[in-house]
């Protein structure tokens, strides 16, 4: 009996041993313990023997199944291992690989330095308003304080239509625009783009400025200072940027200044950038000239107000170091990729 | 304007040293452009004496002088034709530094030199010379030239703005330096010369509201060998001018020092008297650059009995112009108004010293006084008996200073800054200002020569520019912060834009003005806004689309070897229309080349139609893209089979597809491109979400695969199956098209998939199968299309 049974452990420890897979083990486990298996028949014949004995051939076979079942979860767990271990091993990829990816492209600088003093303005209140490019001389002109044949005309190399009609040369006459259609307060800013007929490495014949207005009861050239002081030193992000405000002269403005910036490419020691000076003009300002308040009919007594006018590609070439303004223009993919 | 600080500091010499000085004229306004040094320092270059001088044995052309450095003598070769004995000179010995030359001993045609004899232009003090340079002969031998002509000196360059005319002249920018350091100005009002003899010539103003002030003076017997003074051709160069002859450079000195413009005429070419009048249409003569004008009735002349001489302000005639012979001179100096002169020089091209100050305000009590100076310093150079000043003045026609009112209270609101009363009178006063005290405030007149204050801003921006803008604290206006206003269905263009950058897009920026050829072919028939003064032929029109910039961006990339181009820009176009010029915002795209980027997961595949369709789709989505339809297309510039207006509520906006293949070589592409343009307003309107009950039921997809003519679009068959509306149909959607061998030339299949729920029970395939059969009907009764069966 014994020899039998233990004929039967080796038959199923060299079957499981051999099992290469589940659905194989899972047969071995049949033909040893499933209904009509080798040891569940031992077992059901278990009523020939002896009372005396029974006891004992029932403790062997016990034994035996017991053993076959750990040997089969054993062989289990072994094949799911290599399983999985095969599995891996043939999906292991080389990582190093790029990506799938969608290639987002990117904005023009231009139009990130525009979105970025909007919203440093647009956290101060202030909402943005647009005006047409094709301008008339009223608007352009004479509602700022610009006669005919006024020297600063000189000053804008104005492109004309006819006798009418010109490109604007300035975001100033949205100054007017929006004057017109709103009662004070008035706290806009107005970006886009400006045109004068001048070309050289310097100038392009368009380029673009943010105007920015506001009127209220008691500004004052003090509030327009302090606030041009606080957003240069936000814009170019230190915290110790050299500023200065000098006298200057624009006809929709009185007082009028502009705003200079310690270089922000030699530190103020002189280069060519800022012409060995050590400063950077950055923008022009000033309080709105009563003119303005005329033409546009609101009372000067009761409101004051400023205006400033930046120009954003000069911005962006200090900002980013950009140091041809015509890249701007020529559309390079070379040049936008890198301000994706 | 360049003006020398040493000539500045003889006016006004405040204890500072050159950069506080620069600092403090930029800081005042007058904005200091460059600092350029007057000289290099000329070692070793010396007032040397000529005490003799032979011809050289060796050379017709070339002389051996005798020079003395005040020591010792040596000889030197020279080859200036105006060396002479007694000639005081500058004198480079060896081992002197002349700008680019080093000075040592040579031998010339066999004599040793010991040293050069230079020319202003050696001493680099003058672009040209004749000869070489001639000393005042009490000029003491030894001295370093450097140190005789002054040249340890800055010349400092002023960018002045438009409104300070006053400013254009030494004695302006002193008067500045005097108020802001409050020392001493120097006298400047100057000595009456008398006249001499008698002779008077008639002066007649018939334009006096362009010329209200005339002042002249002859000058008889001068001397037309005299040269200028080397102190005055220095002053000169040193203010950017050429020395040209003692008369001219008078007037100019003058103009420089007081900011008085004077013209000399040779007065014998002068007859019967000074008429100053409107030009007459047409009226012609020759200027002193040797240019004929052709005047028209809006250009002020001064003439004679008979003719014009002088373009008033501007520039003098040739004919009556002073010459080397001239013996007997008439000078003028005259105001004419800004008002008046403005813009004609500009316009006739003819820019100048004298017409940029008119055009910027002359000072009208100025006149007399410049007559007096330019008197003193001509009789003094060329010598000569001057006449009577003749004097001829409309007083009604004069600019007058109105008072200007000033408000305290208006100067600490405009400001912001706490000001005493005594400090803003003294400012004013330090600025010439009459100041009265009124109720309020103040009464201020400001002196003549400042045409640029009117009204009280103007007072206050005095004071805030005296104060020192630096001074004034920055602060920041209480913000009143309020609620944001925004509509849900408005959208921002950044989100259109972020939208195509997402996707791979770059954003260009290109000229509003374009070629008119390239617009033509990019938007045939319509009519553009063509400019008057372009910069270029190829800049001369308003673009009408977006489309040419575009174009022209791609092509540029395309010549630089990009594979892979994604552009797009949005920005006002602008259309000529029957009621006027509309300026819209478009938005507008260009794709070209393959549809990913090389890579080792990529298939390399071109773009197509429905690469260029997809992206719009993205950003009309984030719009309320139930309201859009793709129809067929008669756009000229598009390919007829791969082309489709883009439609807004049945309205045209715009339009897609592949450029027209007979297109592409007049815009000098080859590979396909894809592209659209719309105009922006309608695809900012989005719709605020509107929630809609959802099914608990499951739902059931049942796909149909039919054939029909392959000119049926696929919209159409989706439109048909939708249109037997059914309330459990609720989605229908396309999931492949095929043509292929096995069937038919002209059809193609087309796989539909169905997507059928209902809300208030399960379906079972009998409710199924019904709403499939309803359809299966529809398509074919419209479209004759036949289930595909397998």
């Amino acid at each position: 009996m014994s020899q039998e049974l233990d004929n039967i452990l080796e038959n199923a420890i060299q079957a499981i041993s051999q099992s290469q897979d589940l659905a194989a083990l899972d047969s071995v486990r049949i033909a040893y313990l499933g209904k009509k298996g080798e040891i569940t028949s031992r077992l059901k014949s278990l009523g020939q023997f002896s009372p005396e004995l029974r006891p004992a051939a029932g403790q062997a076979i016990n034994q035996i199944k017991l053993r076959i079942q750990d040997l089969l979860e054993e062989r289990k767990s072994a094949i799911n291992d290599q399983f999985i271990s095969n599995k891996l091993s043939s999906e292991t990829l080389d990582i190093s690989l790029p990506g799938r990816v969608v290639n987002s492209g990117g904005l023009h600088p231009v139009t990130l330095t525009m979105n970025r003093i909007q919203k440093m303005f647009g956290k101060l209140g202030f909402d943005t308003a647009e005006g047409p490019e094709v301008e008339d001389e009223f608007h352009n002109f004479e509602a700022l304080n610009i006669p005919a044949h006024h020297p600063a005309r000189a000053m804008h190399d104005t492109f004309y239509f006819d006798d009418r009609r010109l490109l604007r040369t300035h975001t100033s006459p949205v100054q007017i625009r929006v004057l017109e259609q709103q009662a004070p307060p008035v706290r806009v800013i107005a970006p886009g783009r400006v045109y004068r007929c001048d070309s050289d490495i310097t100038h392009t014949p368009m380029f673009h400025q943010v105007e920015g207005l506001l009127i209220d009861e008691n500004v004052s050239f003090s509030d327009l200072k302090g606030t041009l002081e606080e957003f240069l030193t936000l814009f170019f992000e230190q915290d110790d940027l050299k500023i200065r405000f000098r006298p200057s002269y624009f006809p929709f403005t009185e007082p009028s200044m502009e705003a200079d910036i310690g270089c922000v490419m030699c530190g103020g020691d002189g280069c060519r950038v800022c012409s060995q000076s050590g400063w950077l003009e950055v923008l022009g300002c000033g309080m709105v000239h009563p003119e303005v308040f005329r033409h546009t009919g609101i009372d000067n007594d009761v409101f004051t107000g400023y205006a400033f006018g930046l120009g954003i590609e000069r911005l962006a070439m200090l900002r980013y170091g950009v140091n041809d303004l015509r890249l701007f223009f020529e559309n390079d993919l070379r040049f936008l990729q890198q301000f994706a | 304007m360049i003006i020398s600080e040493n000539w500045l500091r003889e006016w006004v010499n405040p204890g500072i040293d050159s950069s506080q000085l620069i600092e403090q004229l930029t800081m005042v306004g007058l904005e200091v452009k460059t600092v350029e040094p007057a000289s290099t320092k000329l070692e070793n270059v010396i007032v040397g004496e000529v005490l003799a001088v032979e011809p050289h044995p060796e050379a017709d052309k070339l002389s051996l002088c005798q020079v003395s450095n005040g020591k010792n003598t040596v000889e030197v070769v020279c080859g200036a034709s105006n060396a002479r004995q007694g000639l005081k000179v500058a004198f480079a010995q060896i081992g002197a530094a002349l700008p680019g030359l080093k000075v040592k001993k040579v031998k010339i045609r066999g004599v040793e030199s010991n040293g050069m004899l230079c020319s202003a232009s050696e001493l680099g003090i003058a672009e040209i010379s004749d000869g070489i340079i001639e000393l005042p002969a009490d000029a003491p031998s030894g001295t370093s030239i450097y140190e005789y002509l002054g040249l340890d000196d800055n010349l400092i360059e002023l960018e002045l703005t438009p409104n300070r005319g006053d400013c254009i002249s030494l004695a302006g920018v002193a008067r500045e330096v005097s108020a802001i350091n409050n020392v001493d100005l120097k006298d400047a009002s100057g000595k009456i010369i008398k006249a001499t003899i008698e002779d008077d010539f008639p002066v007649e103003i018939l334009a006096p509201e362009a010329c209200p002030h005339y002042v002249g003076r002859i000058i008889n017997n001068i001397d037309p060998s005299a040269r200028t003074p080397v102190w005055m051709q220095e002053k000169l160069r040193r203010s950017g001018l050429r020395p040209i002859s003692p008369v001219v450079d008078v007037t100019n000195f003058v103009m420089m020092e007081l900011g008085q413009p004077m013209h000399g005429f040779d007065f014998d070419k002068l007859e019967g008297g000074i008429r100053v009048r409107w030009a007459k249409a047409g009226e012609k003569f020759t200027l002193l650059d040797q240019s004929e004008i052709e005047c028209g009735s809006d250009l002020l002349v001064i003439a004679d009995q008979r003719k014009a001489v002088a373009l008033a302000g501007i520039m003098g005639g040739l004919h009556s112009s002073v010459q080397h012979d001239t013996k007997n001179i008439f000078l003028e100096a005259a105001f004419f108004t800004p008002f008046e002169l403005a813009g004609k020089a500009r316009r006739y091209g003819m820019n100048t010293d004298s017409s940029h100050r008119f055009e910027r305000g002359v000072d009208p009590g100025l006149q007399v006084r410049a007559m007096h100076r330019a008197t003193e310093l001509l009789l003094d150079i060329v010598g000569g008996e001057a006449g009577p000043v003749i004097d001829a003045e409309i007083p009604e026609s004069m600019p007058v200073r109105s008072p200007v009112s000033l408000r305290y209270a208006r100067v600490k609101r405009l400001l912001g800054i706490a000001i005493s009363e005594e400090d803003v009178v003294k400012i004013l006063e330090s600025l010439n200002m009459r100041v009265e005290q009124q109720e309020q405030g103040w009464l201020v007149v400001p002196p003549s020569y400042r045409f640029d204050i009117s009204i009280e801003a103007d007072l206050i921006e005095e004071i805030g520019r005296l104060v020192g803008y630096n001074n004034i604290p920055g602060t920041r206006e209480a913000a009143h912060s309020r609620m944001e206003s925004f509509s849900e269905t408005q959208l921002g263009i950044n989100e259109i834009k972020e939208a195509l950058v997402r996707q791979g897009f770059y954003e260009a920026v290109t000229y509003s003005f374009v070629s008119p050829e390239t617009q033509a072919i990019l938007d045939p028939h319509q009519e553009t806004l063509a400019l008057s003064n372009p910069i270029s032929a190829d800049m001369s029109v308003m673009r009408t689309r977006l489309l040419p910039g575009l174009i022209q961006a791609l092509r540029y990339n395309i010549n630089r070897q990009q594979q892979r181009i994604r552009l797009f820009e949005t920005g006002l176009c602008f259309i000529p229309e029957s009621d006027g010029l509309q300026q819209k915002t478009h938005i507008a795209a260009v794709i070209t080349g393959s549809r990913d980027n090389e890579g080792w997961l990529s298939r390399s595949e071109a773009v197509d139609f429905y690469d260029i369709k997809g992206y719009l789709e993205s950003i009309l989505r984030l719009s309320d893209q139930s309201k859009y339809q793709f129809v067929k297309t008669s756009n000229p510039i598009l390919h007829p089979g791969q082309g489709a207006d883009v439609m807004y509520n049945n309205q045209q906006i715009g339009f897609i597809g592949a450029l027209h293949p007979a297109v592409m070589p007049r815009l000098d592409l080859v590979q396909p491109v894809f592209l659209f343009e719309l105009e922006l307003a309608p695809i900012l309107r989005s719709k605020l979400p509107n929630f809609v009950e959802m099914s608990k039921f499951p739902s059931i997809r049942r796909d149909i695969a039919i054939t029909v003519d392959t000119d049926i679009s696929v919209q159409s068959l989706i439109d048909c199956t939708y249109s037997i509306k059914s309330k459990i149909l609720q989605e229908v959607f396309v999931f492949d098209v095929y043509t292929g061998k096995e069937l038919r030339n002209n059809r193609k299949s087309v796989a539909l998939g169905l997507i059928l729920q209902d809300f208030s029970r399960t379906l079972v395939d009998g409710d199924v199968d019904k709403i499939v059969v309803k359809i299966l009907n529809q398509l074919k009764k419209q479209y004759n299309a036949i289930l595909r069966e397998n």
